[in-house]
């Protein structure tokens, strides 16, 4: 009984992650066209996107390789995956216990990989270009978003995402000075890994300043909506992450069906938020150039040694 | 409430502390510096505020207050005017390139949390351990002011420490006597315009206010 509540838990999680995530990257839009004063796109034109692009006809290159059509899909199986890791409504996932924080950054690894390989197979000059900045940006965002990780199972004693959460949000509240260093890690690294202002633009028509947007050049009808709505995915996996670690309010107890119901607004309200944030920073910061985002990251991964080193010497 | 969540507040705005150390650490631009220095004022105002409030010792409230009007509202309007005044709107320029002086400043961490703790474990007071980071802030703002060329970012420098300083004196001792506190408030507040003199004197002399040209004692 409890196995299949935990696998009807799992499934909802599942499912709310990929339905929801092009409304996260819509709101953000939204949110930023606010900010600059334009008049902002509707809240679900993302989902007209993909609609569209689900119906349009593929182009594909003579060149391109089997690799290159199943590339999307791989991209997106894996950031799915990714998503059903992090809990976001309640804590009994059954698939927490095959896969912990370490197996999450492997996924996202595995997703970027792909894109890369994907920007490279077809020979453009763009296309590998974009591959090469996404590698250098990371291998430098990876050991940073571990160490996050690592600081918070410091505290909880675990890797597992489930447990980290359970220590944080359901015992006895104590602030943990160490994690405001790995709040600030964790934003710099995701505001990197998701292609926003600092380090990239997402919606950048300059091919020269691109780093995502330039590996899917080449992408065209449904392939172009799987990356896309993978990106999204992307973003809200990370979202989502950011919320468990420094605001896991709200998650639900396993097998408490009524704290599963309220955790869904808690859900939302929070991811609004975030969005909003999310939109503040990328307006208050300008692009930097690519050979600072070396700087920009290594900083990330010494605050995030700094937060394990307080989290030690503070004790606790 | 206050009892039990007061001592890990204390501890979260001396982690805020060392956060905003080692932005300044980090930081190329003069202006936002100035800024950082008013928001590591306003946090060691607030850290003071909540000790005061912890141990029912009145006289940090003073002392509190004296940190708000010195530190967050007039000593950055003093900087804020000076470089308006020098004209001084460059990037700033540092000796050792910014990560390796963030991972010399991680060393000098570890080296102040080893130096305080068997100092804090003698200390008897509710914000013992917070000393390894006020020791820690001291130790960066000295590292701001030797990896810095020139002389604004090293003033500077030379005022966060003293914010290091007097959160040392708030974490290990309940701060300091008030005449003692007076009197380094008064002289910080000295200092400040004094060095602001001084940096007038050295742009007039040597057109730019990089402190190496002090090196030379001769003129060719």
């Amino acid at each position: 009984m409890t196995q299949l509540a935990g696998i009807a838990a799992q499934f909802t999680e599942l499912m709310l992650a990929v339905l929801l995530a092009p409304l996260l990257t819509g709101w953000v839009n939204q949110c930023r066209a606010w900010l600059q004063n334009r008049s902002a796109p509707g809240l679900l034109q993302p989902y007209r996107n993909l609609n569209k692009l689900f119906r349009k006809e593929v182009v594909l290159a003579h060149n391109a390789s089997p690799l290159f059509r199943i590339a999307p899909y791989l991209i997106f199986g894996s950031l799915a995956l990714a998503a059903a890791i992090v809990p976001t409504l309640d804590i009994d996932l059954p698939l927490n216990a095959a896969a912990d924080a370490i197996a999450l950054v492997g996924l996202l690894a595995l997703a970027r990989l792909f894109v890369a390989l994907a920007g490279m197979d077809v020979g453009t000059a763009f296309g590998s270009l974009g591959a090469r900045r996404e590698m250098m940006v990371g291998f430098l965002a990876e050991p940073a978003l571990l160490m996050v990780l690592f600081t918070a199972s410091l505290i909880s004693g675990s890797t597992s995402l489930s447990s980290i959460v359970h220590t944080l949000a359901h015992k006895q509240f104590v602030i943990y000075p160490s994690m405001a260093f790995a709040g600030v890690a964790f934003t710099m690294v995701s505001l990197a890994e998701n292609a926003r202002i600092p380090v990239d633009n997402p919606a950048t028509h300059l091919e020269l300043t691109m780093i995502h947007e330039a590996m899917v050049l080449e992408y065209s009808g449904r392939h172009l909506a799987m990356i896309e709505w993978a990106a999204s995915l992307k973003l809200f996996v990370y979202s989502c992450m950011g919320l468990a670690l420094f605001l896991p309010f709200g998650v639900a107890e396993s097998g408490d069906w009524p704290g599963i119901v309220l955790a869904l607004p808690a859900l939302l309200l929070k991811l609004a938020i975030g969005g909003a944030a999310l939109a503040l920073i990328e307006i208050m910061s300008a692009k930097m150039r690519i050979f600072r985002t070396p700087e920009f990251l290594g900083t990330a991964f010494l605050l995030a040694v700094l937060a394990m080193l307080v989290h030690v010497l503070l004790g606790g | 409430m206050l009892a039990h969540y007061g001592p890990q507040l204390i501890n979260l705005f001396a982690a805020i502390l060392l956060l905003l150390a080692f932005a300044m650490l980090s930081q190329r631009r003069i202006l936002s510096l100035i800024n950082l220095y008013a928001a590591q004022g306003f946090v060691l105002c607030l850290t003071t505020t909540l000790v005061a409030a912890l141990t029912g010792q009145h006289h940090l409230y003073g002392s509190a207050l004296l940190t708000l009007v010195l530190k967050v509202i007039f000593l950055p309007w003093i900087l804020h005017r000076l470089i308006r005044k020098l004209n001084v709107k460059w990037d700033v320029e540092t000796l050792i390139n910014i990560p390796a002086t963030m991972l010399v400043g991680i060393v000098l961490v570890v080296l102040a949390f080893n130096l305080a703790l068997p100092i804090s474990q003698l200390s008897g007071t509710v914000t013992r351990s917070t000393l390894g980071i006020a020791l820690a802030s001291v130790l960066l703002s000295f590292l701001m002011m030797i990896t810095r060329s020139k002389a604004i970012p090293q003033v500077i420098g030379f005022l966060a420490m003293e914010n290091g300083l007097f959160f040392a004196a708030t974490g290990a001792v309940y701060g300091m006597p008030m005449v003692v506190e007076l009197g380094i408030g008064l002289d910080v507040l000295i200092a400040a315009l004094i060095l602001g003199m001084f940096l007038f004197q050295i742009r007039e002399r040597f057109d730019s206010l990089d402190t190496r040209h002090l090196e030379r004692l001769k003129e060719h």
